[in-house]
């Protein structure tokens, strides 16, 4: 048994720990949002209810994790002078392959997440990870590496996404949970949360609860 | 092996990621567009039910669309014209092909819509004396980057306004492309789209409307921030409801009255 998992990780290059490193740092010590500030717009665009912002998540996780695989797998073929076309042309076509999946298995959501399906490609986090991370690393390791990055990703929008919808129309998943008065209930709805600048407060307030559970993470002046 | 920087190395990496990265986008939507279209269709039939005040939850939507009649009308004469299948007309491409439509000079071309089909589908709903209660137009023209489809449904005096709703369109995210705000379409229901002379008049006004004004009828509040999609709206309303578009139908309506 130890023995094949040797064999593993000759093959793919990885070892447990490093593996671990890149699943699992970007999770809260390197998270992309709130560590790097990356990926704001879209955080601030889709989280108005948990149901974008999941197929949202869902949409960057698979798009991250299979650019850093495919630049990993080439990127000892990639010329220079064209890497940065190279990145983007790999992550716009799997950007359009998601998109398009969406439009044809959950229309419905297409609609509501407009263009910001199609906005993943200027996602700096997906190039960011493909010019720092899978440029210099191996295949596995960089598809693990995406895969913590949109997870990272995840957990912030899904945060902003619980609060937004609880408070500013009381439902969760389109379930009500707090009946708003509106409806014949008695929570008033927080109307500023379904306005954008309210993700910005609720991204503030994440990275300062971050920072102080995690001092490490302030940056020295 | 060619050396990773050089010329040839870079033309022959550029050239194969693209027929790769084409192939596999090309595949993608070639296999998933049957699936896509189907949705489309459907979502246009929830519009159709939307405006018409139909939409129920928990009822599939060929259950709720049985209630609507399918009707094909000839734009000029207004007249019904019978063919089988009316559900299977697709005015959408009609106006694609050159036979079955008309150039619009740019003067009647207020929708900038350049080809008109001569014939449109319309959806009727009758109440159980068989009277028309509710009429669904199909309308669409130009707004600041992209086509807006939509229905507009009107009460049986063809001038009170029951719903209007765009199915379609790509105008700009959170300006013109809140013309999906189920906020703003509220806005549409009582108004007047014909004046009294039964000339089209709507206008879409900056800065809210005065519910206490009289002319108010004929005012929608427009939509902040999306000048060039108010025009297009306003232009698109004008034209179908004028001479080019659905005037004469619903002359012929008032005219011959609602049982046909």
């Amino acid at each position: 048994m130890s023995g094949i998992t040797e064999t593993i990780k000759q093959r793919v290059g990885i070892s447990g720990p490093q593996a671990r490193e890149a699943l699992l740092a970007p999770l809260f010590d390197y998270n992309p949002v709130t560590r790097f500030v990356l990926g704001v717009c879209s955080a601030l665009a889709v989280t108005t209810s948990l149901d974008t912002a999941l197929v949202m998540c869902l949409a960057v996780i698979v798009v991250l994790s299979f650019s850093n695989t495919a630049i990993s797998a080439i990127r000892h073929q990639i010329p220079h002078s064209i890497r940065i076309i190279v990145q983007m042309t790999v992550i716009a076509s799997l950007v359009i392959v998601v998109d398009q999946f969406i439009k044809a298995y959950a229309f419905d959501m297409s609609k509501s997440l407009s263009v910001f399906v199609g906005l993943i490609i200027t996602n700096c986090i997906i190039l960011g990870r493909a010019e720092a991370y899978a440029m210099k690393n191996p295949p596995a390791l960089s598809f693990l590496d995406g895969l913590g990055n949109g997870l990272g990703y995840s957990i912030i929008l899904i945060s902003v996404a619980t609060i937004r919808e609880l408070f500013g129309s009381g439902t969760l998943l389109g379930y009500t949970l707090l009946p708003s008065v509106n409806n014949g209930g008695w929570y008033y709805p927080n109307g500023l949360l379904l306005l954008p600048p309210s993700a910005f407060f609720i991204i503030g307030l994440l990275i300062w609860a971050l920072r102080t559970w995690k001092p490490e993470q302030v940056e020295k002046d | 092996m060619l050396h990773r920087d050089s010329i040839k190395k870079t033309l022959l990496v550029a050239f194969t990621l693209c027929v790769v990265a084409s192939a596999l986008v090309t595949t993608t939507t070639v296999l998933l567009r049957p699936i896509q279209e189907k949705n489309r269709l459907l979502d246009r039939q929830k519009n159709i039910l939307a405006v018409a005040g139909l939409l129920q939850t928990g009822k599939s939507i060929q259950e709720l669309s049985s209630r609507l009649e399918t009707r094909i009308v000839d734009l000029k004469s207004g007249r019904f014209v019978d063919i089988e299948n009316p559900g299977q007309f697709d005015q959408h491409d009609a106006s694609r092909h050159p036979l079955p439509s008309t150039a619009m000079t740019p003067k009647q071309d207020i929708a900038k819509i350049q080809r008109r089909a001569n014939h449109a589908l319309v959806y009727l709903l009758r109440d159980t004396t068989g009277q028309i209660k509710t009429i669904v137009l199909p309308v669409h023209g130009y707004g600041l980057w992209s086509t807006l489809y939509g229905f507009l449904a009107l009460a049986s005096d063809t001038r009170t306004v029951e719903g209007l709703s765009f199915y379609e369109h790509a105008d700009t995210p959170g300006l013109g492309g809140e013309v999906d705000n189920p906020r703003w379409k509220a806005l549409w229901p009582g108004k007047q789209v014909y004046d009294e002379y039964w000339q089209p008049t709507i206008q879409l006004v900056k800065g809210g409307v005065d519910p206490d004004d009289p002319t108010t009828k004929h005012q929608i509040d427009a939509l902040s921030g999306a000048t060039l999609t108010n025009h297009g709206i306003e232009n698109l309303l004008r034209f179908w409801l004028g001479n080019d578009g659905f005037a004469p139908f619903l002359t012929r309506l008032r005219r011959e009255g609602l049982a046909g």
